[in-house]
C-alpha cells in the first residue's frame, strides 16, 4: 500500500504568537486547531482523528481530545520523535485515511517555552528508568552541544566552515524580514553569525534556533473532502521516517536519520531531489540544515557546506528555496518542536500564499524535512513530499 | 587563548541493576562495559541484551585508551565550561564522555586520550579521559 495521493493537507495554521505568558499551553492547542479548521472550512464535528505529541499536555491525547470538545474520534496517534513528530503525524494520518480509519485527521502543537525559560543549554529533562541516561547525565550534555558534536566531526570529516554554516543563518534571516510574525526581522551577514558569541565550539550563538511560543496545527483530509473544500489541493505524495541512534557504540556523526527516511519518501513519491522546488529543512541549528541536505540528496555528502553558501538557499536567488517563513533560526520554534511549522510554510508554497518576496513562482513540488530529538546521540527523522494537484 | 580545564560539581550518579558493577569497578580504577555471550561483540553504553543480536550479556573490562572522535567545548551552559566529548576506544566501541586535565583549547579530533576518574557527589567515580 502507498499514501500517495490518498489524503491531501485541506487546513494549515501557524500561531501567530510568540510569546504567550498569560495563555496556557491548552489554549494555544485550541487556538491552532480552531485556525487549521477554519482554514479547511472544516468544524470541530468533522474531525474524526487527533494526533498529537509530547508537546501536548496530559496522558498522551486523552486530555487535549477532551480539552478541545473532539467527540467524535475513531483514530487517536500520539507518535513522538521530538520536533520530527509532526510530519510523521501527517504520514500516519495519510495513512490512516487511505486505511479508512478516519477522514478528518487533526494536528496540533503549541508551547510556552519562551514564558517558561527554556534554553538550549539547560540540562535535558530526564525522564524516569530512561537507559542511556546513567551512562550520559554526568557529562552535562545539552541540546546545543549534541548538535555541536556532529558539527565539530563534519568539519573534520569534510572541511565544512564556520562561514558556510553562517550562510543557513544569513538565508533564514533573508526570508525573515518579509515575515511580520517572525521573532528575528533583521538581516544578518556571515560576519555577524561569527561574531556571536561561542555557545559550544563550533556552534555560535546564531547558529542556534530562537526559543519561541506558539503553535500550529493541520488538518489532513480524504481526497473527496479536499475536492468539495474551496481551499488549493495539496496532496500527499510519499513519507519516511526512522529513529538514528548511537548503533551499540558505533557512533557514527557524519550522517543523520535523514539518511534513511529521505529515500523511503523520494522512492513513494516517485521524484527526486532535482524535481523540489522549495524544501522546509528543520533547523534547530545551521549544522542540521546542512547535514540533512546532504543526506536527502540535494548535494553530495561533504558538499553541504559548499551547497548552502552564497545564498544558494535564499529564495529567488540560489538553487533551493529553504525555510521561506524565516524557520526555526528566525521565525519560530514552538514548543522547541518545529516541525509543524515546516509542514506548514511547504503549505503556504504549493497554495502560492507564501509572502510575495520569498513565493517560489508556480511551486508544484515541494518536501518538508524534521530532525527530533539530538542529532549527536539519538534523533527521529522524519521525510514528507507533497505538490500541488 | 586558553581554556584550562575546571573542576565542576558532578551530581550523585544513578545506581541501579544496569550499572552497579560500572560503579564499583569504576571505584577501582577499572573502566568496563558489556560482551555478548552469543556474538562476542562488545557494545556501549551497556546492556543486560546485546544490542546486535539480543543474546545474553557479560562483563569485560576496556583498555581506557582510545583517539577523540569528537569534542565541543561547551562555554555558556553554566559558570564552568566544560569539553564534551566522543571517545573511540582501542575496543571499537564510542562513548560520550568529558575531557580534563588540559586546556581545551588544544582539543583535536584524533587526540589520543586515555581514562581516569573524577569524584561525583556520594562518592562515586566517573571515568572521564585526559590527553594520553
Amino acid at each position: 500500500m502507498t499514501i500517495k495521493r490518498k489524503a491531501c493537507i485541506a487546513g494549515a495554521y501557524e500561531h501567530p504568537t510568540r510569546k504567550a505568558p498569560d495563555k496556557t499551553v491548552a489554549q494555544l492547542h485550541a487556538e491552532c486547531a480552531r485556525g487549521a479548521l477554519a482554514d479547511a472550512g472544516l468544524t470541530l464535528q468533522d474531525v474524526d482523528g487527533y494526533f498529537c505529541a509530547g508537546d501536548a499536555p496530559g496522558l498522551g491525547a486523552n486530555n487535549m481530545a477532551d480539552y478541545l470538545g473532539l467527540t467524535k474520534l475513531r483514530h487517536i496517534d500520539t507518535t513522538d520523535t521530538g520536533g520530527s513528530a509532526y510530519l510523521i503525524h501527517v504520514s500516519h494520518a495519510a495513512q490512516a485515511i487511505a486505511a479508512g480509519k478516519c477522514d478528518v485527521a487533526l494536528v496540533t502543537l503549541a508551547g510556552r517555552p519562551r514564558s517558561e525559560g527554556s534554553s538550549g543549554v539547560a540540562p535535558r529533562l530526564v525522564t524516569a528508568n530512561t537507559p542511556d541516561v546513567p551512562w550520559e547525565m554526568p557529562y552535562s550534555p545539552v541540546t546545543v552541544n549534541m548538535y555541536a558534536l556532529a558539527a565539530a566531526r563534519h568539519m573534520h570529516e569534510y572541511g565544512t566552515t564556520s562561514e558556510q554554516l553562517a550562510w543557513i543563518k544569513v538565508a533564514a534571516a533573508a526570508h525573515a524580514q518579509h515575515n511580520p510574525n517572525a521573532m528575528l526581522r533583521e538581516p544578518v551577514t556571515v560576519e555577524e553569525v561569527l561574531a556571536s558569541p561561542m555557545i559550544s565550539d563550533p556552534l555560535h550563538k546564531l547558529d542556534c534556533c530562537v526559543v519561541s511560543d506558539g503553535g500550529g496545527a493541520l488538518v489532513v483530509v480524504r481526497p473527496e473532502i479536499a475536492a468539495r473544500l474551496k481551499r488549493p489541493v495539496v496532496n500527499i505524495l510519499g513519507a519516511g521516517e526512522t529513529i538514528k541512534g548511537q548503533l551499540g557504540g558505533h557512533v557514527d556523526l557524519t550522517w543523520s536519520g535523514a539518511a534513511i527516511s529521505g529515500p523511503i519518501a523520494f522512492k513513494e513519491a516517485g521524484v527526486s531531489p532535482a524535481d523540489i522546488q522549495y524544501a522546509s529543512i528543520y533547523d534547530s541549528f545551521t549544522i542540521t540544515v546542512l547535514m540533512q541536505l546532504e543526506d536527502l540528496g540535494f548535494c553530495k555528502k561533504g558538499e553541504g557546506g559548499r551547497f548552502v553558501a552564497d545564498g544558494n538557499l535564499i529564495s529567488g536567488v540560489g538553487t533551493l528555496p529553504f525555510n521561506t517563513d524565516g524557520g526555526g533560526l528566525c521565525n519560530n520554534h514552538p514548543a522547541n518542536r518545529g516541525g509543524i511549522t515546516k509542514v506548514i510554510e511547504a503549505v503556504r508554497q504549493l497554495r502560492g500564499e507564501a509572502h510575495p518576496k520569498v513565493q517560489v513562482p508556480d511551486c508544484t513540488l515541494a518536501l518538508a524535512q524534521g530532525t527530533g530529538g539530538l542529532l549527536g546521540s539519538r534523533h527521529g527523522s522524519a521525510t514528507l513530499i507533497m505538490e500541488r494537484q | 587563548m586558553t581554556t584550562p580545564y575546571t573542576e565542576r560539581p558532578l551530581a550523585p550518579v544513578t545506581v541501579d541493576a544496569a550499572t552497579e558493577h560500572f560503579w564499583t569497578q569504576a571505584k577501582e580504577g577499572l573502566l568496563c562495559t558489556r560482551r555478548c555471550t552469543s556474538c562476542g561483540e562488545v557494545h556501549w553504553y551497556p546492556r543486560a541484551l546485546c544490542p546486535f543480536c539480543m543474546g545474553d550479556t557479560e562483563w569485560c573490562s576496556l583498555s581506557g585508551l582510545g583517539t577523540i572522535y569528537s569534542v565541543s567545548v561547551t562555554r555558556r551552559a553554566g559558570p564552568i565550561a566544560y569539553a564534551i566529548a566522543y571517545v573511540a576506544l582501542d575496543e571499537g566501541i564510542t562513548l560520550l564522555t568529558n575531557i580534563v586535565d588540559c586546556d581545551f583549547d588544544d582539543l583535536k579530533i584524533g587526540q589520543r586520550v586515555e581514562v581516569t576518574f573524577k569524584p561525583a557527589e556520594g562518592g562515586a567515580m566517573v571515568p572521564m579521559f585526559k590527553p594520553a
